[in-house]
């Protein structure tokens, strides 16, 4: 509920005790009625950012299962069927399951701390899109564990996924996981888009927006591009097969590179919404460890925006061994071409910040650093990609499986690794162990190059992908071997990652609010932060509110004037941040996960019936009605705080 | 590693164009990468080192910072001028891969299935039409004209020692046009996965001499040779009043169905199932016996048949060279 | 209950799914090969032969591999009537010459060991015998298939519609039809 009212803003700080009744207003209800109802962003961060990593080990598992199937040749540790069902599981999960919604859930863990406010814009709304993934999630698992998962890979090209090709309801599972993973992914877009632009600290302007928060704008943006493609292509899929359309079909009037246009359309910015935060990653922790304002911030701002626009460009370089017309595949090749230079600048500038800064060597910095060698090696195969003739070659081979991989782990994981590193003192209180995160770092970069840098020469010397396995005359042999070990040494150093997280947690080393010394607002906060983030919501004054006094002289410091016993917020102008008005948040609901339980059996039955749809409709308005119902209480409880003129 | 399934190792001008191109964009890319990461690790290695207490510099941002602002900008437009050279280079080459002279081109329809390759000769004269399966012969120096169907998903024909890839799309025809100008055989292998068997969906093709091609194309013409001895003609009673006729076709005899590769000349093959085991009797007796066991999801189904039918069967099919 | 515990209770239930696996799922590649007589079916053909007359194929005796509700078996079916021509008679389950195979008549008995003697012995006016040229597994899976055609196979496992030009609504989405014979009683009964 909003009110329009003059918002105090005085420059002394609140009362003492005001901590104490803050804390009851904000905090978890208790018990596990009250775990399944939290709406506090941090608990969902948190618990959104396990789930995700607990998806990654499960795809590394399946990962590692195909590894040790190449490992040589003409092996039968896993026959066809079930390594197709392998390595599309892993390709979905780490995709759809992982990559994605963790950056999400950083995002909704870390934005409002950053830009000093105390929740996100629709917390019931992103705690519903948090049950939505997992159960999703758990979904797919379950069909794969029951001998029912998808096997047609993770982009699902038909018609091998279509109704003739693709028998029994395999397919069907991963389109309707599609499905959850869309509706989670729009809905935490809506939310973070909505709580930057509406949410930010007074004083905090366009300008003084930092980059990992830009980043997180940027791909929600881009989301909400990109996945009404793939929710619309996996939904034309779905009806095909269960419905008896004809999309994909051809002999009536279908067209089969519809899918892979659809797909790619999305597929394509995809990899930007992993890549983007991880390049927001970067920024944050650069800036720390080298002790000063990234470099460029202006043209850092402006790099981020048009990557996200260029990424809308190049879907059909998926594309290039189709029969599109050929001047077409040019122009995309230029796209794909032109969307290094912003990427570039990027990189130029993280340089010449380590050049001209003082660095301090910590794990987090390590990761950093591999972004460098990993990320860059696989731009420019990503280059080598773009080009029309190459591609006709490298295309569906190994080739571009490490390239894909330097990408993706260089690109978005090690980025995402730092980012634990340096925030974990942040959402645990405690210091994970250094020399542990150096032998964590080692191994994964030692085993990440050796796994898949072999696999560039694999593809140049003619293996395709998605083959379960090959001939030993084909002399592909030592190299798999290779890879597998590096394969291996990978899982490893992630053990070593559990190992050291669940450790510190307990033992480690108590953290202070900013034990780096960092320049963003979430390190004013307590370590872990206080369930209200801020005592009193910061007003900002700079670009560093950390590390420089306020430029605006005479503004005041703090938000004051907010009620105690109501979840009440200060919303500001879009561009300038100005107070603008009180807005309330709702309380903890047990609804948001009741009304994502009825839409999974909604999505589940809508499987195997078109009519689980009407009545599925049905069951999710109960709940989702119940969310919605005003309590009288509650409502006076609002009037009561409204100011008169 | 194998030389015959090898982008780096062109037998033809579409693949040698390609391989130009590729080693030209490994230079540029290597010449980026180097600065690059040297610029990084000199950095690192010449910045002073810092704890969490030194103080940040925020005096920085208030100066201009001239020079690295110049040093950035010009790294971001070299790279942009290397990038449009990167475009230039990948455009004209398309334009070389367009621009195959196809004076005299041999035709060939190859349609891809589920797991393996028919191919068509084509011809102006419809009798001198004929079909095989998984084994592409071709002219040296002659170009050859692809088309492309597929009769049930997406595959892709890639033959790396003589062009890239090209997807066979079910109800689209693609083309592609290849020369080989060595002769030599060259494995391909289906580029997009189709299903159970994508792993073992391989071909050749074979480049001859012209006088050689035009043999191998007159024997191709020719059907079935008959069988002499007892055993090979209980073999082809075996085959054409058994199960085999409901898909192969042995032109020559009743046999004519297409659903299942043409089995003619199927003894002067190197290899069965599209590449996936050697064309040896043994072989061939345990892909008839049973199929699953060598490619399991294949469409051919198991044939436990009595040992002197089995042997019959194989020695029919051994005399069809 | 804590949240941990929670969640402990899920990952175990997770796993316990592992040996539950759904058979309509199952990708049975290889047949198994004798596992009891093929039933008692007449040895001598009825109906006319394909082709050629000769001595076939003579197979020794395979396991009884009907799995009707078998999502791979049914699609394998669809390929197989595709593929042995049995739309010349029956096109798409409508009928033109043979009569229809999606009503709920059938004149020769509709359970799976009928259906499988029709198919093998052929029946008269002019179902061919296709023993020795079609393998017995292969039968089974039409078998299954020619049932799904009147609906008789459960919706997850029947085929969905075709690539192909559409004459009929995909096997899955057909009413099941309460198959009954209308011919004289068939010779072989279900055991």
């Amino acid at each position: 509920m909003t009110r329009r009212s003059q918002a105090s803003v005085k420059r002394t700080a609140p009362a003492a005790g005001a901590a104490a009744l803050l804390e009851q207003t904000w905090r978890d209800p208790p018990g596990l009625v009250g775990w399944l109802s939290a709406i506090n962003h941090k608990s969902i961060g948190r618990r959104f950012i396990v789930s995700a990593f607990g998806f990654f080990v499960a795809g590394g598992l399946l990962a590692a299962t195909m590894r040790l199937q190449l490992a040589r040749p003409d092996n039968h540790l896993v026959g066809p069927d079930l390594y197709n069902q392998i390595f599309t599981l892993h390709g979905t999960t780490m995709m759809f399951l992982f990559a994605v919604p963790v950056m999400q859930a950083m995002a909704v863990y870390l934005v409002p701390l950053m830009i000093g406010a105390r929740s996100t814009a629709f917390p019931r709304m992103t705690a519903y899109a948090f049950w939505m993934y997992l159960f999703g999630g758990l979904m797919i698992f379950a069909a794969f564990l029951l001998g029912m998962g998808p096997d047609a890979g993770w982009f699902s090209y038909v018609p091998l996924a279509g109704p003739d090709y693709g028998p029994g309801k395999r397919n069907d599972f991963w389109a309707q996981l599609i499905t959850f993973t869309e509706v989670s992914g729009l809905l935490i877009s809506i939310d973070i888009i909505t709580t930057v632009l509406r949410l930010r600290a007074p004083g905090m302007t366009f300008a003084r927006i930092p980059l990992f928060v830009w980043a997180m704008l940027v791909t929600a943006f881009m989301i909400i591009f990109a996945m009404p493609a793939v929710m619309l292509g996996s939904t034309m899929l779905i009806m095909d097969r269960l419905v008896s359309t004809h999309f994909f079909n051809y002999a009536e009037g279908g067209d089969v590179l519809l899918w892979q246009h659809l797909f790619w359309f999305f597929g394509h910015p995809e990899v930007y919404f992993i890549f983007i935060p991880g390049l927001g990653f970067m920024s944050a922790i650069i800036a720390t460890f080298a002790r000063r304002p990234v470099f460029g911030y202006p043209a850092m701002v402006m790099s981020i925006m048009a990557t996200s626009f260029l990424a809308f460009g190049l879907w059909v370089h998926h594309m290039f061994a189709t029969n599109v017309p050929e001047l077409g595949k040019a122009f995309f090749t230029a796209m794909s071409m032109m969307i290094a230079v912003p990427t570039a600048t990027q990189i130029f500038c993280w340089i010449a910040t380590l050049a001209t800064g003082r660095v301090n060597f910590r794990t987090p910095l390590l990761f950093v650093l591999g972004f460098f060698f990993i990320l860059v090696i696989g731009g420019l195969t990503g280059l080598m990609l773009g080009s029309v003739p190459i591609d006709l070659q490298v295309h569906d081979t190994y080739f571009v499986v490490a390239h894909l991989h330097y990408v993706l782990i260089g690109g978005a994981v090690f980025p995402l690794f730092g980012a634990w590193y340096y925030w974990f003192p942040k959402i645990t209180g405690r210091m994970m162990d250094e020399r542990l995160g150096k032998w964590n770092f080692w191994l994964f970069f030692a085993g990440f190059n050796v796994a898949f840098y072999p696999m560039h020469h694999l593809g140049l010397a003619g293996m395709p992908r998605r083959v379960y396995t090959y001939p030993a005359d084909m002399g592909w042999g030592p190299l798999n071997l290779l890879s597998t070990v590096g394969a291996v040494t990978i899982a490893v150093s992630v053990l070593l990652f559990i190992v050291n997280a669940v450790r510190s947690r307990r033992h480690g080393a108590i953290a202070t609010d900013n034990p780096w010394g960092a320049s963003s607002l979430e390190w004013a906060a307590a370590s872990p932060p206080a369930a209200y983030n801020f005592l009193a919501p910061p007003v900002v004054g700079g670009r560093e509110p950390l590390w420089e006094a306020s430029k605006d002289v005479g503004a005041p410091t703090y938000v004051t004037g907010l009620a105690l016993d109501v979840r009440e917020a200060l919303a500001t102008t879009p561009l300038d941040a100005r107070p603008d008005h009180r807005y309330i948040f709702p309380q903890p609901s047990i609804w948001p996960f009741v009304s994502a339980v009825a839409t999974t059996i909604m999505f589940i039955a809508s499987i195997f019936s078109p009519w689980a749809i009407v009545w599925g409709s049905l069951l999710v308005a109960v709940p989702v009605t119940a969310w919605f119902w005003p309590k009288r209480a509650e409502t006076e409880k609002h009037l009561a705080l409204e100011k008169r003129p | 590693m194998n030389a015959i399934q090898n982008a780096l190792q062109s037998a033809g001008p579409q693949a040698a164009q390609i391989e130009q191109l590729w080693w030209l964009t490994l230079a540029v890319c290597a010449i980026a990468f180097v600065p690059t990461l040297g610029a990084l690790l000199w950095s690192l290695w010449r910045a002073p080192r810092a704890t969490e207490a030194t103080p940040a510099d925020t005096a920085i941002v208030s100066q201009p910072e001239r020079r690295t602002r110049s040093v950035v900008v010009s790294a971001v437009v070299i790279s942009g001028i290397g990038l449009a050279f990167l475009l230039l280079a990948s455009v004209r080459t398309d334009h070389a891969l367009a621009q195959l002279p196809l004076e005299d081109a041999l035709n060939i329809q190859v349609t891809g299935h589920r797991w393996w390759w028919d191919i068509q000769y084509d011809d102006p004269d419809p009798s001198k039409i004929f079909s095989t399966a998984n084994e592409i012969y071709i002219p040296v120096g002659r170009p050859v004209v692809i088309t492309l169907l597929s009769d049930d998903v997406i595959h892709s024909l890639w033959v790396p020692n003589l062009h890239g890839k090209k997807d066979l799309i079910p109800g689209q025809t693609a083309t592609m046009q290849i020369r080989a100008d060595k002769a030599g055989t060259y494995r391909g292998q289906c580029a997009e996965f189709c299903g159970l068997q994508h792993a073992f969906m391989a071909f050749t093709v074979t480049a001859l001499p012209a006088a050689d091609f035009d043999a191998w194309r007159a024997a191709q013409l020719e059907p079935a040779a008959q069988p002499t001895d007892e055993k090979a003609k209980r073999g082809e009673q075996l085959f054409t009043s058994g199960s085999c006729m409901m898909c192969h076709a042995i032109q020559g005899t009743t046999a004519n169905a297409r659903m299942a590769p043409n089995l003619t000349h199927v003894a002067s093959r190197r290899t069965l199932a599209a590449g996936t085991v050697a064309n040896t009797p043994q072989n061939l007796a345990a892909w008839i016996t049973d199929p699953q066991k060598i490619k399991p999801g294949v469409n051919m189904p198991a044939h436990h048949l009595p040992g002197g039918d089995l042997d019959a069967l194989v020695t029919y099919l051994g005399t069809l060279k | 209950m804590s949240a941990r515990g929670l969640t402990c209770i899920v990952a175990a239930s997770m796993l316990a799914l592992l040996p539950a696996a759904c058979d309509r799922e199952l990708r049975k590649l290889s047949k198994p090969q004798s596992g009891g007589p093929v039933p008692a079916i007449g040895d001598k053909p009825v109906g006319m032969q394909p082709g050629q007359p000769g001595p076939g194929l003579q197979e020794t005796s395979s396991a009884r591999t009907y799995d009707g509700q078998n999502a791979y078996e049914l699609n394998q079916g669809k390929r197989l009537f595709r593929w042995y021509n049995c739309g010349g008679c029956h096109a798409q389950g409508g009928g033109g010459m043979g009569p229809p195979l999606m009503d709920d008549k059938w004149i020769y008995g509709h359970e799976p060991d009928q259906i499988y003697d029709t198919i093998m012995n052929g029946r008269p006016n002019g179902m061919p015998a296709f023993r020795g040229r079609i393998p017995q597994e292969e039968v089974w899976q039409l078998v299954g298939y020619v049932r799904s055609m009147s609906g008789q196979a459960s919706p997850a496992a029947a085929p969905g519609r075709s690539d192909g030009i559409s004459a009929s609504p995909a096997e899955a989405r057909r009413t099941r039809e309460n198959p009954r014979t209308t011919g004289p009683e068939p010779p072989v009964k279900t055991p």
